[in-house]
């Protein structure tokens, strides 16, 4: 099979706008026969559903948690890119395009970021006249902030709680449409399978959590909204439930996996502190812009970190990239901080971790500020911090509450310490232009798909993209597909494909509550997080990459030999939804590290050590490896590689450098 | 650290339930529900039945973990909810007492897990501006004063875990319910819908089963968002006006 | 009704009928405060039987009583259906006891301090309102003053039934639950209006409290000082 990215002709400006007018319509009383199925209800989803229905579409959506607004697009802290220029600092949708393809090391398509960047800009508009509450500047504008990789301010915030204000916007307008009766909402349901009619996706089965049922739903077409899969190395900023079984159910009925290893490990969490530990808490990167990242230049430091003095500090970002100092973007600055601590002059009780200190801006910068407009001369060094702490506190007050809450430790008074952990996946279903997947009439948006990002991520970039998919680019790409169904009549959900499908579902599931062996669910999952982590995670080779693939075959192969499910299938029962989970990171797992060791290079968040400059930085190889890797599911875990070749005609590739 | 469990457990909604009584080894930089994933791992290895609870993000967002603890809705501290709490917060030897939210409105799924779709159904009923997608004009076209932001923004932090409902007595919703009408009513955006808004609102709050507010502040007190009182008073004002303009 | 049937369908509806009977209630409470005041002038009851008179006398406040029985009748009425309606709003209770944490315990008794008041009020009807109102004319006993002016002896009356000391317990267990009614119910009615300000609300609160110490305690201060004869 070929892939068929389906970019439309002309210079890469008007491609969107060509497509859009010419693209096949739907009349509004065919629309009205069609039937979309949405799966996932987070920033994507939600903003499809409610504006397909809009419309004049029939939608069914679905989600796994007890409400659509609990996705976990709600955790989204620092905030979201527009190249709007309200700062008039030079931004232009070019700039927002040129910065996206390089801040993910020129491995992503130019025709999607371009008409990203494009739409940015309508994004704030829809939100802004959904009544979400963005920060605003005394007169009454927009404010902004920056984020790493960029040299402008075009993040737009609502505090620390973005990704929160902007889900609920998209999900009241969700409920707009659920009280008018054109979406009907199934949450407590999770999709176990795509169903497929002469090779069309045509609907899905789905399993309500609370009775354990299993329930057929029809489609003209089924949208994957679903997330990213972060959760298979088990320790994430992910929401515990985060899971890849929606998007693998799609993989294994024939859509191809992009680029799976493409992972983004986010430089600012809260550290590990224990076994027990479910979930990583992130720290939004919005505290790079005016945290400082250092560690003792001192091995074994012992003194407190107020009592080491300013010149045996180690400022390693500033240090190493002064250009763009502690706003290197995310792979960069994890890496480094990788490095500072592999070498020994890590911090706290486990020396994983650096100090990320907000005293020096919260003196010089908002603390000098601040005196001049209340008119005090000559202030103390201790009148600014205490100015200072007022400001940052108006700035990042609920993440330094929250990171006081769970490491008992004042980052008012005290730098934070942080380590990196994993984010987001940049991997994810292969899809064209038209987010289509090589299944027709199945879809993939934001997270789920392998997105717009290419081998890294800037910050404030994932809620722009989940929010284009949904508002702006399905909207016109979905009528390009249905416009050539309005003669499918709804199908029977007797037909045997139907049939078909519930029976696969309900033989894998009785596959798994009949093992009752002796393990928990939880500690595959905890063995398997530990495996990618080490060798899948921040620095890959090749020797570790065979290793873990060994590692995850005789996991799996125990899993279905020994674990242990309680309960039963006609109720709810929480173990058993994760057990169907863990079961497709333990396939899925398998297949980043062939992915990994696939890409002999380095490249944004893909860090293979064997492919590294002298100082240390990834070394691309756009001779090979200027593509994007597609995966087929072949039978019993075995996988067909495709690649699809990147052009770039608008912008020239050259080595990423923030020096 | 060790810790006694006095656990609400409940098979369905229509089954009686009881409490149950366990041991847990904890430590005190555990959150109280990895304190709970500890509890059932254990329960897994002997054999019997885990707790379910609800949770998802773990980092206080979501509004989807929803315990009461010792008799309050999140727990002991203030401004945080039941992921978030840590189990520095209790003593060796403590006995810990685990409900679930408890209304008629909010009914019982199994052991600590209720159903709150109920709030879905308050915010379909007007919770919303009502812009199509496209309809925006430019965002700077409206122009809102920062501290009329800073207000709205306050409200809508409201995460809809539903701790306002099982800390009233009266299993009232005004809080969740004044918050969004608090939001939506200050913004100009939403002028147009502001009186039709709050009058449907209320009736559907009303029709869901929720009791009356008489005002105790319990559910300010409680709410991990620390959402203030003073929304309900905008909730009466409102809907006062709506209703006296004959909505 | 058409427009005002909210105020009997609604929970805010209701919750209205509570606060604005309240303020009324209030209202009464202040009026009737100033009047008990003036036994404590200790001029042998003449300027409170004066007093006394002229409310019997004006028709405004003829009018106005009927009114305030209204009002009482609607707040009891009301009260006692969001109490019993509320009550059954969460079928299930709590084995954890919060204690104050959450709310003050007299926020949360509204209705039993409320039952209080009610029965207070009926035994205090009987022994004021229905002899001044209801029995032959001059039941109470008449007095005559230096000024030549004849009129109703309540004060006297007032001297008789404050020589019970149960009769005295009880009106101060009554005025008891008066203060901590209106400790919640002064600022809860504003809340209910919709009151939200800065510097308003505040302001709401201090003169709430202050209320509903000052006007029972005057209220509770007087069958006491009776009762050991320090006014006569």
């Amino acid at each position: 099979m070929k892939l068929e990215s389906k970019i439309p002709q002309g210079s890469v400006d008007t491609k969107w706008t060509q497509y859009k007018s010419s693209v096949s319509l739907v009349n509004p009383a065919n629309k009205r026969s069609l039937h979309v199925i949405v799966v996932g209800t987070g920033l994507a989803g939600a903003s499809a559903a409610a504006t397909l229905a809009e419309m004049g579409y029939k939608v069914s959506a679905f989600c796994f948690q007890d409400s659509p607004r609990r996705a976990h697009s709600i955790a989204a802290q620092g905030g979201i890119n527009a190249a709007k220029n309200y700062q008039n600092d030079g931004d232009s949708v070019y700039r927002l395009f040129y910065d996206t393809i390089k801040g993910g090391d020129y491995r992503a398509r130019e025709a999607n970021v371009h008409r990203l960047a494009e739409v940015s800009t309508n994004i704030i508009d829809q939100c802004v006249a959904q009544g979400v509450p963005f920060a605003r500047e005394y007169g009454g504008t927009l404010s902004n902030r920056s984020f790493g990789g960029t040299q402008v301010q075009r993040t737009f915030y609502a505090a620390g709680q973005t990704g929160q204000q902007l889900l609920l916007g998209a999900y009241s307008a969700l409920e707009r449409q659920v009280g008018l009766g054109n979406v009907t909402m199934y949450s407590r349901h999770e999709m176990v399978e795509v169903v497929k009619i002469d090779g069309k996706a045509r609907g899905i089965i789905a399993r309500d959590l609370v009775s354990g049922k299993l329930e057929r739903h029809f489609g003209h077409a089924v949208l994957l909204c679903t997330g990213g899969y972060g959760n298979v190395f088990y320790l994430s900023t992910n929401a515990m439930g985060s899971n890849v079984t929606a998007a693998w159910k799609a993989h294994r009925a024939g859509a191809f996996f992009g680029n799976p290893c493409f992972t983004q490990i986010h430089p600012t969490c809260i550290p590990v502190s224990g076994h027990y530990q479910s979930k990583l808490t992130l720290m939004s990167e919005s505290l790079r812009n005016d945290g400082r990242i250092w560690v003792p230049k001192k091995k074994d430091e012992t003194r407190q970190p107020n009592d080491i003095p300013e010149d045996e500090r180690d400022y390693y970002l500033e240090r190493r990239y002064p250009a763009f100092g502690n706003l290197v973007p995310r792979d960069i600055a994890s890496r480094a901080a990788k490095e500072r601590c592999d070498a020994g002059y890590g911090v706290g009780t486990t020396k994983m971790a650096v100090y990320l200190d907000f005293k020096y801006n919260m003196i010089n910068k908002y603390g000098r500020t601040e005196a001049s407009k209340r008119g005090i001369q000559n202030p103390s060094e201790d009148v600014l911090l205490e100015l200072g702490k007022e400001i940052a506190k108006e700035k990042y007050g609920n993440l330094f509450d929250m990171y006081k809450q769970i490491t008992a430790e004042d980052p008012y008074e005290v730098p934070m310490k942080i380590y990196p952990a994993v984010h987001y996946t940049m991997g994810g279903l292969w899809v064209d232009y038209e987010l289509q997947t090589t299944v027709p009439g199945l879809y993939a948006l934001g997270e789920a798909n392998f997105s717009d990002h290419g081998a890294n991520r800037l910050g404030a970039s994932a809620l722009m993209q989940g929010l284009a998919d949904g508002y702006f680019i399905i909207p016109y790409t979905l009528g390009s597909y249905l416009s050539k169904e309005i003669h499918t009549k709804p199908i029977s959900t007797d037909h045997e494909a139907f049939v078909e499908a519930e029976k696969k579902v309900s033989d894998r599931i009785n596959q798994l509550m009949g093992i009752q062996g002796k393990r928990t669910v939880e500690s595959y999952h905890r063995e398997l997080g530990l495996i990618m982590w080490d060798k899948c995670g921040m620095a890959r080779n090749e020797k570790g990459l065979k290793e873990a693939i060994d590692q995850i075959r005789a996991l799996r192969d125990d899993f279905y030999k020994n674990v242990r499910i309680p309960g039963s299938v006609d109720e709810f029962n929480p173990e058993l939804d994760k057990a169907g989970r863990v079961a497709d990171f333990l396939e899925l797992g398998e297949l980043m590290c062939w992915d990994a060791l696939n890409r002999n290079e380095s490249c944004g968040g893909h860090f293979r050590e064997e492919y590294q400059t002298e100082e240390g930085e990834a070394l691309r190889d756009d001779e090979n490896f200027k593509n994007v890797f597609a995966w087929e599911y072949k039978e019993n875990n075995q996988w067909e590689l495709h690649k699809e070749e990147l052009n770039y005609e608008n912008i020239k590739i050259q080595q990423r450098s923030y020096k | 650290m060790n810790i006694n469990l006095k656990v609400w457990r409940q098979r369905n909604q229509n089954s009686e339930g009881r409490f149950e009584e366990y041991k847990v080894q904890a430590s005190p930089d555990m959150s109280f529900l990895e304190m709970f994933d500890v509890l059932n791992e254990q329960l897994i290895e002997d054999g019997k039945d885990p707790v379910a609870f609800d949770h998802d993000c773990r980092e206080g967002i979501c509004g989807m973990c929803s315990m009461v603890i010792n008799g309050r809705p999140h727990g002991p501290k203030q401004g945080v909810t039941t992921c978030q709490l840590h189990m520095r917060s209790f003593s060796e030897g403590d006995t810990i007492v685990v409900e679930p939210w408890r209304a008629n409105a909010f009914p019982v799924i199994k052991d600590l897990s209720v159903n709150r779709g109920a709030f879905d159904r308050i915010i379909a009923s007007g919770g919303y501006v009502s812009v199509n997608t496209g309809n925006a004009v430019d965002a700077n076209s409206i122009l809102i004063p920062k501290e009329v932001a800073d207000e709205a923004f306050e409200a809508a932090t409201c995460i809809g875990c539903g701790a306002c409902v099982s800390a009233c007595k009266n299993a009232s919703a005004m809080l969740f319910v004044g918050a969004k009408v608090t939001q939506l009513s200050m913004l100009p955006q939403g002028q147009p819908e502001r009186q039709a808004r709050v009058v449907a609102m209320v009736n559907q709050m009303d029709a869901e089963g929720f009791g009356a507010c008489t005002n105790t502040g319990a559910c300010a007190a409680e709410c991990p968002k620390q959402i203030p009182l003073s929304v309900i008073a905008n909730l009466n004002r409102e809907y006062y006006k709506a209703k006296l303009n004959g909505k | 009704m058409g427009v005002l049937s909210f105020l009997f369908s609604s929970s805010l509806g209701r919750k209205l009928v509570m606060a604005v009977t309240g303020i009324a209630l209030i209202a009464f409470l202040l009026v009737h405060c100033l009047i008990n005041a003036m036994v404590l002038l200790n001029d042998g009851g003449q300027t409170f039987n004066e007093a006394a008179r002229f409310m019997a006398e004006n028709p405004f406040i003829r009018i106005s009583e009927i009114l305030l029985f209204v009002g009482f009748l609607l707040h009891i009425a009301q009260g006692l259906y969001l109490t019993f309606d509320n009550r059954k709003r969460r079928a299930a209770k709590y084995t954890g006891n919060p204690g104050n944490a959450n709310s003050k315990w007299y926020s949360r008794s509204m209705g039993f301090l409320g039952t209080i008041i009610l029965i207070f009020l009926v035994l205090h009807l009987k022994h004021f309102w229905v002899v001044s109102r209801f029995h032959a004319p001059h039941a109470l006993g008449e007095i005559t003053y230096a000024n030549g002016d004849t009129m109703e002896n309540l004060f006297l009356e007032m001297a008789s039934v404050f020589t019970n000391p149960i009769a005295v317990v009880i009106y101060v267990l009554g005025c008891f639950s008066l203060a901590y009614h209106l400790l919640h119910g002064f600022s809860s009615a504003f809340q209910t209006f919709g009151v939200n300000h800065k510097s308003y609300t505040p302001i709401i609160a201090s003169v709430g409290a202050a209320f509903s110490i000052i006007v029972p305690l005057i209220f509770a201060i007087i069958p006491v000082v009776m009762h050991f004869g320090i006014i006569k």
